[in-house]
């Protein structure tokens, strides 16, 4: 693929970097479904995934992955990521006496409960976390790389 | 107007100086509530990672607090960055 | 008081954050001045919570011989470290996005020049 307007960086930088974004992209879901049972979580695998939509920002320039991915999906991409949080908050007031009450413990989507002590992770725990790790991560990628792509996009404008 | 300022800053560091004095020492804190949560952790929540429980099921109203000021300062960078001649 | 040490590490950080904030006329070494200060509050926050010899918090794969609630470090001061780093991030956002704008707006950067209203 050529540059059409000069913009970007050489087409060893552009192959590259489009044949590692899958990658880093699984990385950090392992990273935010892992949460209840290594170091991470929502907010540090949305961490990583932001990274990696920044790393395609500076390959490609800033006008290319504004044809692709706009900042009004990335903007839909961060409010569908809150509103979930809150629905299954909501969902533990109406199943059981409070708020963000832990309603999946003992159930059979997440809710096993693991033995005491030392055990090799059973990823089947957990209640609602990994529900709202997952809201949690779809919102940091979503605003983190909505906010470098519009600071890219104003400096451009006086051209 | 300076020399206030510098005799204002100085008086409060001294002031912090004397009251990290008084701090527990380094490697024995009070512990009573996090012992709790080391405890129920697995029973109550069935996690296996403590700062995760304690993040997002013991503490989770503060998570949500957290997700609202996230979600209004981008807002609030997407109102101030927003450029002229966008087809609406 | 010699082994009190991570404490007074975090007086020096803060020191240096306000010494940035109050005598400094830049806007971006303001901004960085309030970052510093940030950091040094969420170092104070962690070393709150360390116990002697203890492990992570954490039971997947636990290293044996560890006795169970004296052995690990506390889980409560990481917990609110991690809100902590995200409004932290938040901020300098919101900083970084109004000092583009001033730019733009005056053509310069001195916290004395943009004070006065622009007749």
């Amino acid at each position: 693929m050529s540059d059409e307007n000069g913009e970007g960086l050489s087409p060893i930088v552009k192959v590259i970097s489009s044949m590692l974004f899958p990658f880093i992209m699984i990385f950090s879901f392992y990273v935010i479904m892992h949460g209840h049972l290594t170091p991470g979580g929502g907010f540090q695998g949305g961490a990583i995934g932001a990274s990696a939509v920044v790393m395609l920002i500076v390959a490609f320039g800033a006008r290319h992955t504004e044809r692709r991915a706009g900042e009004e999906k990335l903007s839909a991409f961060e409010s569908i990521g809150g509103t979930v949080f809150v629905v299954v908050a909501l969902f533990g007031f109406i199943m059981a006496a409070t708020f963000m009450s832990n309603f999946l413990v003992g159930t059979s989507v997440f809710g096993e409960i693991p033995p005491f002590g030392s055990n090799p992770g059973i990823l089947n725990t957990g209640g609602i976390l990994p529900i709202l790790n997952f809201a949690v991560g779809m919102k940091v990628i979503g605003g983190l790389s909505a906010v470098v792509l519009a600071m890219a996009l104003v400096s451009r404008e006086d051209d | 107007m300076r020399k206030i300022a510098a005799i204002v800053f100085v008086a409060f560091f001294a002031f912090l100086l004397l009251a990290a004095y008084d701090m527990h020492d380094f490697g024995a804190p009070p512990s009573a509530m996090d012992d709790y949560v080391i405890e129920n952790t697995q029973n109550e929540t069935g996690a296996n990672n403590a700062v995760t429980a304690v993040v997002f099921d013991y503490r989770g109203y503060d998570t949500l607090g957290e997700a609202t000021v996230l979600f209004t300062a981008i807002a609030g960078v997407m109102v101030v960055l927003r450029r002229r001649g966008k087809n609406e | 008081m010699i082994y009190n040490i991570p404490f007074f590490a975090v007086i020096l950080l803060i020191a240096v954050g306000m010494y940035a904030v109050i005598f400094k006329r830049n806007l971006i070494k303001i901004a960085i001045g309030i970052t510093i200060v940030e950091s040094g509050v969420n170092l104070f926050l962690i070393t709150l919570g360390y116990r002697e010899g203890g492990v992570a918090p954490i039971y997947t794969n636990l290293p044996s011989g560890v006795i169970l609630p004296g052995g690990m470090v506390l889980p409560i001061p990481q917990a609110l470290t991690l809100t902590s780093i995200v409004i932290g991030v938040a901020i300098l956002a919101l900083m970084l996005s109004f000092i583009i704008r001033i730019y733009q707006y005056y053509g310069t950067l001195d916290s004395r020049k943009v004070r006065r209203l622009k007749e």
